[in-house]
């Protein structure tokens, strides 16, 4: 059951490797990779789309979409259509070239990004000796794509929700970053497939998650995730009751539908890196095999985004970016160093104690400075 | 030449060609928000030749750092400045003398550069710069610039909230 995947690909090349010249199975190999990709991705999108308007509904006590097919499964082919027959509307001081451009240009990265996620052994598309970094480098350029669609709308709220999305990108990609370190730190590489294997032990559950600096990072990195992909409670960028619909609110049509594809993509993407980083990948018990472990981790983290939006309200702007500069960054800052000292420390039990020890009271720390001053009593200046 | 390296070939020179396109375009268009994007397809273009050349990481911090980070904050300063994106603004000063100077200067360094430089060239394919050489040479032997970049960062990153204080 486990090499199925690995063992149809190798199956189709010899096919091909029979009747074609061996340049161009080079090619058939590269091909079968990349189609694997390009339609495992806007599957995803279709169903998680499905599965979060399913979702909500239960949270909100309603059924859902129940009417297109048996549980309502055929309803994102129905949306698909439904979007692709839309008129298209520019509006007219548009920037029309860039305007085309930014649905464009933000399915790419979100494509990208599947390339070196491992969905299984040997299921890497490509094994980057840079993995993560490249994922993350790859993910920071979806700002420019808001950025563009916001401003060739020629829209003050189209505006508005770029300029919050920036700031709120810019400022989430740090704590982001920072918290990978710790990871990098034990593995000794940046290659996501080699995270994985590191990982291994204790019958597929030595992951860096039950560690006290992987829980930490696991946790700033989870939440620096979701800010990453403007979903709820960190959604200022498109609050609906605030400016519309932030940086698509000039998109109809399927380029809106582009907008909401990259969206999907990139939570079902976040979640797997958070999988991989931290919940051993495809690493697990050995009765399932190693793919099925990926998605069932993947989607457990997909639920709880969706979860969130269910149960959280919007940050304030302020708020939004006091937990990522005051709260998210020393937090990682310390992880980092403590990390850095359980690998110096040799007994397990001195190297725990000092671990919570540090990380508890920094925590404490944090949670004491940013506590919000509330007056003993309300004073009304102006209504006397 | 097997077809599989023509196609490599072609790429690469593909490549080559429409960051150079792109760099003409940040010169050349009337908006200066249609510049900025053109100046992030040159960088994503350099990014993909450092790929082909197999320094990956340094690809990987080419795209985080200039098309994440600095084309963003280029973008951010046109959002701020005033009369945002009007195409009549003029997007050349009076200044071509002296900038025709220094590209002369620089053309002719660059010249000297390229002809003291014998060129090896070698069939052997690229061996990877991997990030365990680059943090070795970077904290073992550069450490001392390494940490004077650092210093000088800091320094930025003070003096910018030492400014930003004053209002």
């Amino acid at each position: 059951m486990d090499p199925i995947f690995v063992n149809s690909k190798k199956a189709l090349l010899n096919l091909f490797s029979a009747f074609l010249p061996d340049w161009t199975v080079v090619l058939v190999s590269i091909f079968i990779s990349i189609g694997a990709i390009m339609v495992l991705g806007p599957f995803t999108m279709m169903y998680l789309t499905w599965f979060e308007r399913k979702l909500l509904g239960r949270i909100q006590n309603r059924i859902g979409p129940n009417r297109v097919g048996i549980f309502g499964l055929l309803q994102p082919i129905a949306d698909g259509v439904k979007m692709l027959t839309k008129e298209d509307i520019v509006p007219e001081g548009a920037d029309k070239a860039v305007h085309l451009l930014a649905p464009i240009a933000i399915v790419i990265p979100s494509l990208l990004v599947f390339s070196v996620l491992p969905f299984g052994r040997n299921m890497t598309a490509v094994n980057l000796n840079i993995g993560v970094l490249f994922f993350l480098a790859v993910s920071a350029t979806t700002t420019l794509s808001i950025f563009m669609g916001a401003w060739a709308s020629r829209n003050k709220f189209s505006l508005l929700g770029g300029m919050r999305s920036v700031a709120q990108l810019v400022s989430y990609e740090v704590p982001m970053v920072l918290s990978v370190v710790p990871v990098i730190l034990a593995a000794g590489s940046l290659s996501t497939v080699d995270l994985v294997e590191s990982q291994g032990g204790w019958n597929g559950f030595k992951w860096f998650v039950f560690t006290p600096w992987g829980f930490t990072a696991f946790i700033t990195f989870y939440l620096s995730g979701v800010a990453e992909c403007n979903r709820t409670p960190f959604d200022i960028p498109e609050g609906e009751s605030e400016i519309v619909a932030g940086f698509h609110t000039e998109y109809s049509g399927m380029k809106f539908a582009l907008w909401y594809m990259a969206e999907f993509m990139n939570v079902f993407t976040v979640s797997g890196l958070t999988a991989v980083l931290f919940l051993g990948g495809w690493q697990g018990a050995p009765g399932l095999p190693s793919w099925a472990w990926f998605f069932i981790k993947t989607y457990a983290l997909v639920f709880v985004m969706m979860w969130f939006r269910g149960t959280l309200p919007r940050l304030r702007v302020d708020q939004l970016m006091g937990l990522a500069w005051k709260f998210l960054l020393p937090l990682t800052l310390v992880n980092i160093f403590v990390a850095g000292l359980w690998f110096f420390i040799p007994d397990l039990r001195w190297r725990v104690g000092t671990a919570v020890a540090l990380l508890g009271l920094t925590f404490w720390a944090l949670m004491a400075l940013n506590r919000t001053a509330l007056p003993e009593k309300r004073t009304y200046e102006f209504a006397e | 030449m097997s077809p599989l390296v023509l196609l490599v070939k072609t790429g690469i020179y593909l490549l080559m060609a429409l960051s150079l396109l792109a760099a003409v375009g940040v010169v050349t268009f009337r908006n200066i928000f249609h510049s900025a994007l053109a100046l992030a397809g040159t960088l994503l273009g350099v990014a993909g030749i450092y790929l082909a050349l197999r320094a990956d990481f340094l690809a990987g911090v080419q795209i985080l750092l200039y098309v994440g980070a600095v084309v963003t904050l280029i973008l951010f300063a046109i959002m701020l400045t005033h009369r945002l994106g009007d195409p009549t603004i003029p997007q050349a000063n009076k200044q071509s003398g002296p900038a025709l100077a220094g590209l002369l200067i620089l053309a002719a360094l660059l010249g000297s550069l390229f002809l003291k430089t014998n060129w090896p060239v070698s069939e052997a394919a690229l061996t990877p710069v991997t990030v365990r050489v680059l943090a070795k040479a970077l904290l073992g032997e550069f450490v001392f610039p390494f940490e004077v970049v650092s210093i000088v960062l800091l320094a930025a990153l003070i003096g910018a909230i030492v400014i930003a204080r004053k209002d």
